[in-house]
């Protein structure tokens, strides 16, 4: 009758375990905390992430520096999805056909969306065309050869700096799907 | 309910009768429209979209080169086009050249001559003929071009040219000139500037040329017979380089 007692009367201090060593009985015990700090750990990297996430959305977003001109050609949601389909189009109107200055030229994209610190599209992680195509995993050649930085001289309104406030508040109105 | 169907069979046959007399008016109506003296193919050609942008068919680019202006040791021409093309300027092996001065020698006579060679812009270009991808190609206006997206390096049109105009990119490249897109693993050639072309201008050389006071080359359209080009190649002897293959350079050259 002892026996069964033994464990509600010491429920906060657990029964040695008969026929276990004091090596394996200390292994044991050092197994709660080592779980402790995991869980703490856990808890500590969720709580960062989602601090360091908008209120709104704990999905993590690429940066999406401003760009220097007012509009894009079209809306930003569908320059999105389809500026790969643009572009390719233009490459072969442009290369094949000679057609020059038109609305879906890469180098246009470029003279507007080039940052303002490194004046490229690609120089800086947060550049761009590579802070998007980073996040997306999506690898592009097309900089192996054309060019990131602006023309010197342009002739395009586009490339024109607009007042900092502005194109601060379009970059964020573009960070927003 | 025996009635219904009694009463309903004359309405499709109305309604067949009204579709065909319909489609026969309809398609009398076109022919008529379309007669009088009207083609599909000229309506098709009358009205491009925008007839400014873009190859214009109807123009043959060509250059004529006078080599006896042209000066020995003097590379005006090379310097423009490699500061235009963002070439690096070096004459190794693996570096590319666009445009490079010769110097050729009458045996016999021993009497020499310097001329710039470049990309003759054939009419029936061997580069293109022997090009498995489709990336070496003939605009419209007689330029030959390579289209870099599609090259995959194989380096057949190097091996093709008889001028020896085409050049390889062995290295990567950085800083390349927004208008001339460069890079590593494609063949490359004499565009004619075709980036200045389409904007109206001259090629650099031409410009280089005409700027140092030599005025030994004149660029213009071969098949317009009003233009300066084509006055010159009509009351002087002009040559192409290897007549013999054929292949109607846009490229002629006067004294040689």
């Amino acid at each position: 009758m002892a026996h069964p007692q033994a464990p509600r009367s010491t429920r906060a201090a657990p029964p040695p375990l008969q026929g276990a060593t004091p090596a394996a009985r200390q292994s044991r015990f050092r197994g709660v905390p080592r779980f402790g700090s995991l869980v703490f750990l856990l808890g500590l990297l969720i709580g960062g992430v989602t601090h360091a996430d908008s209120p709104t959305s704990r999905v993590p977003k690429p940066v999406i520096e401003a760009a220097r001109g007012g509009q894009c050609v079209e809306d930003p949601a569908f320059m999105r999805r389809h500026h790969m389909e643009l572009l390719k189009h233009q490459r072969d109107d442009t290369m094949h056909g000679g057609i020059r200055g038109a609305k879906y030229s890469l180098k246009t994209c470029i003279e507007c969306h080039a940052s303002q610190t490194t004046n490229s599209v690609t120089a800086a992680p947060t550049n761009f065309c590579v802070s998007c195509h980073t996040y997306a995993a999506v690898k592009i050649d097309c900089f192996e050869c054309h060019a990131t930085q602006p023309q010197k001289t342009s002739s395009l309104p586009l490339a024109q700096p607009v007042p900092a406030g502005s194109s601060l508040q379009l970059g964020q109105q573009q960070v927003k799907p | 309910m025996k009635q219904a169907p009694t009463t309903s069979t004359p309405q499709p046959s109305g309604q067949t009768d009204r579709r065909g007399f319909l489609g026969v008016a309809a398609a009398g109506l076109a022919g008529i429209l379309l007669a009088p003296g009207v083609r599909l193919i000229e309506i098709a050609q009358a009205a491009p979209a925008n007839p400014v942008t873009g190859a214009n068919p109807k123009v043959r680019w060509g250059m004529l080169i006078d080599s006896t202006k042209c000066a020995s040791g003097c590379t005006d021409c090379v310097t423009a086009c490699n500061t235009e093309n963002g070439l690096s300027g070096g004459t190794l092996p693996t570096d590319s050249q666009w445009i490079r001065k010769i110097e050729i020698k009458e045996v016999k006579t021993g009497k020499t001559q310097s001329l710039p060679m470049m990309c003759q812009h054939c009419a029936e270009p061997p580069c293109v003929d022997v090009c498995p991808t489709g990336a070496s190609f003939k605009r419209a206006d007689g330029i030959v071009l390579v289209d870099k997206h599609i090259c995959i390096g194989c380096r057949y049109c190097v091996m093709a040219c008889p001028y020896k105009a085409r050049s390889f990119v062995h290295e990567s490249l950085s800083n390349q000139k927004p208008d001339v897109p460069r890079g590593m693993g494609t063949v490359e050639g004499c565009t004619l500037c075709v980036h200045k072309v389409d904007r109206g201008e001259s090629p650099a050389c031409v410009q280089a040329c005409s700027a140092a006071g030599h005025g030994a080359i004149v660029f213009g359209d071969l098949n317009n017979p009003e233009s300066e080009i084509s006055k010159r190649v009509a009351s002087y002897a002009t040559r192409q380089i290897r007549e013999d293959l054929n292949l109607d350079t846009g490229v002629r050259y006067i004294g040689i």
